[in-house]
């Protein structure tokens, strides 16, 4: 079901080691999961969605499974949280953000009978697993849908760090926007946080100012869209469907769906059968969904639909190559016919036509 | 009608002990109201809350450990506020000292280098913050430029120049261009004083801060200057006593002890550089120095207060599932009783009848 990336093939040897020596985990009747998110849940984005995988939990298994959650614990201080969950009788703990990426490793250590899983980040071990969701797929398709949209020809993107997913995320866009709109121009601006509604709202009102249409985000809030919907002008939701907040302005949202994989996870403690393991899923193993596509022409929703089937079969890859770097350069093609996923994953580069620089 | 607050000519010293004790009762009973309105045990949340951090090793470790950064930072502050200037920047103070300290310990990262580094780096993120600190502090002797406004704003200046290292120069080479340094080898990292346990000697280095303080504030012509400079500034002046001087002196001093707290934390606790390295302890330090009413004791034992009610709110959430709101609604309502309880010991209340003042 999910595609397996970086080092799968090492976690696998390790749980081998460890189930030889009897480690492994018994099928359990009642177990408890908990949750460390960055956000707070009301935030509409990031964390909201992790928090409806973690309710989603709670149905599927009546009786059987209790949950927890912290909510806005700071990556600089998020060890201690981790360790309470830890030694509160957890079974399985979910930590999702990048930040929490050492604390997780150190309280996994200390607790080698606790399952732990991290969300995109890209260290593990025996009993720290690792996810992901490849959001790129999504902003292709956006990207498309704004790039045939525009008609003042600039469109925007409201990123939150410089980081990797966020620059792959970038790119994607600008590249679905280009393959339907050669001469399409995009602005970028970063609002350096995840979740802060005032800041995210400057950044959309600074790109609608200077003569963006269609509005993309990678930050957590409604603000942006709701920004464009302000304006007349349109959006695309973020991390969960925000068409209550900019029911005009948005054309579809790219919808983070933890639920299965939350759920497949927790069966599997339950099952005695959970196994470390780094798991990157798009849009065809449902852990990436649009939400449905609304306020645009026919001719539009057509081509999003078919560009999106075309990522479920696997016929449509967002980086195929040849993919041309800012100064005209070719990438090297390490995967198959395409970017390989760890080109991806550590992405630090703009494609040709982003005039902007990378901020350092 | 109106209220009025008189000073109290004298206050008893068992009033001014008690006040806080009365704060804290108020501020439970009002947020155990607030719990018993959202259909919750009160009792249940003060048992999770405040007795179960305390009765158990572990949590009292970890309080500890959250304390640390807070202490320091707050008894540095305490020299700034006691001569009543605004260091508003201790947070930027705090990422400055652990940007010079990291510097040595990613520069010998991977090195043979012995156990001279860590003692180098703690005095690197010294003289870091202290020379951060200096800044606010030269701006308002040569100009007199506000040191609310400079130092505070110098906070964005310090947070950017970290985002900045942990982005570009600084960013581990194998970390698939995430924003983190390498971590720190075992030659950079402050020990921790238990064997496997968190605590680490920063707490130590609090303690003596706390000491000296204590000895310095009381005991010397020094904290005697301060004292007087806050209260009396022409006084001061009269004395013989450089305003300047002092100035710079306190700046020094407070952002030294924040620059510790930087380097302690980064190297004690998170390992690595990366581009946040406090959840707003130089903000938080602000709290603890009023809390603490700028005794050094007093900041110790409102460090610890404070880091209960983070751990004790993290608990609560865990436990009794209660939102984090309600924590944070805790802090403020807590910080308010004290000042308030202070307020009303040293100062009397009158009901004026309309028209029946001056």
């Amino acid at each position: 079901m999910f595609s397996c990336k970086l080092f799968g093939a090492v976690a696998g040897v390790a749980v081998a080691a460890l189930s030889a020596t009897g480690a492994l985990a018994q099928a359990k009747d009642k177990i408890k999961v908990g949750f460390i998110y960055v956000g707070p849940v009301g935030d509409h984005g990031w964390s909201y969605q992790h928090d409806q995988g973690r309710q989603a939990i709670e149905k599927a298994f009546p009786g059987k499974v209790t949950t927890t959650f912290v909510e806005s614990v700071p990556e600089a201080d998020s060890e201690r949280a981790i360790e309470q969950l830890a030694r509160t009788g957890h079974d399985l703990i979910f930590t999702t953000s990048f930040g929490f990426m050492e604390p997780t490793l150190k309280v996994a250590k200390k607790y080698p009978n606790i399952k732990f899983e991290h969300a995109t980040g890209f260290k593990r071990a025996p009993n720290l697993a690792t996810y992901a969701a490849k959001f790129h797929e999504g902003r292709y398709i956006i990207g498309q849908i704004a790039g045939k949209m525009t008609k003042s020809n600039t469109i925007g993107y409201v990123g939150a760090f410089p980081i990797p997913e966020v620059i792959a995320g970038i790119n994607a866009f600008y590249l679905g926007a280009q393959s339907v709109n050669p001469d399409v121009k995009i602005k970028i601006v970063f609002a350096n946080t995840w979740y802060d509604p005032a800041k995210e709202g400057d950044a959309a009102k600074a790109l609608l100012d200077q003569g963006v249409d269609m509005l993309a985000q990678h930050t957590d809030s409604p603000a942006p869209i709701q920004a464009a919907e302000a304006r007349g002008k349109f959006g695309f939701g973020q991390a969960s469907d925000m068409e209550r907040f900019a029911p005009k302005a948005q054309l579809t949202a790219i919808v983070d769906n933890w639920n299965d994989y939350y759920v497949e996870r927790t069966k599997a403690v339950l099952d005695g059968t959970w196994k470390s393991q780094d798991v990157w899923g798009g849009i065809d193993s449902h852990m990436v969904v649009m939400s449905p596509y609304k306020n645009m022409p026919d001719d539009v929703k057509k081509l999003a639909q078919e560009t999106e089937a075309a990522i479920k079969a696997g016929t449509l890859n967002p980086f195929k190559c040849p993919v041309i770097g800012q100064d005209g350069k070719e990438i090297e093609c390490k995967g198959n016919g395409a970017l390989s996923d760890e080109q991806v994953l550590g992405m630090n580069f703009y494609v040709k036509g982003i005039e902007d620089k990378i901020p350092q | 009608m109106r209220i009025e607050l008189t000073p109290r000519t004298s206050v008893s010293p068992v009033a001014r002990a008690l006040a806080p004790v009365a704060a804290f009762i108020t501020s439970f009973l009002i947020a155990g109201f607030v719990i018993w309105l959202m259909g919750r045990s009160p009792i249940d949340a003060f048992d999770v809350y405040v007795l179960q951090p305390l009765s158990d090793p572990w949590s009292l470790q970890e309080l500890l450990v959250k304390a640390t950064p807070l202490a320091l930072i707050a008894i540095g502050l305490s020299y700034c506020f006691r001569a009543s200037l605004w260091n508003i920047g201790a947070e930027g103070q705090y990422v400055m000292g652990a940007i010079f300290g990291s510097w040595l310990a990613l520069k010998t990262h991977g090195t043979d280098a012995g156990t001279w580094v860590l003692p180098l780096m703690l005095i690197l993120g010294v003289i870091g913050g202290a020379l951060y600190g200096l800044i606010p502090a030269f701006l308002k002797t040569r100009f007199g430029v506000n040191e609310i406004l400079t130092s505070l704003m110098l906070v964005y200046v310090a947070q950017l120049t970290l985002d900045y290292l942990a982005r570009g120069p600084w960013r581990d080479p194998k970390g698939f261009n995430f924003p983190q340094s390498v971590t720190f080898d075992t030659a950079a990292t402050v020990p921790p004083i238990l064997e496997a346990g968190r605590v680490h000697y920063g707490f130590v280095f609090a303690l003596i801060a706390v000491a000296v303080t204590a000895v310095v504030l009381g005991r010397t012509l020094f904290g005697y200057r301060l004292k007087l400079t806050g209260d009396a500034p022409r006084a001061a002046r009269f004395a013989g006593f450089s305003s300047k001087a002092t100035v710079m002196a306190v700046f020094a001093i407070s952002g030294g002890l924040a620059g510790l707290a930087g380097i302690t934390e980064v190297s004690g606790q998170i390992g690595q550089i990366q581009p946040s390295i406090s959840p707003g302890y130089g903000f938080t330090a602000i709290t603890v120095a009023f809390l603490g009413r700028l005794n050094p004791i007093g900041i110790l034992v409102a460090a610890l207060v404070v880091a209960l009610t983070f751990i004790g709110g993290e608990s609560a959430q865990i436990m009794l599932k209660l939102p984090l709101d309600l924590t944070q609604a805790f802090q403020g309502i807590l910080l308010l009783c004290v000042l308030a309880a202070d307020a009303l010991v040293s100062n009397r209340i009158r009901l004026v009848a309309r028209g029946g003042g001056k």
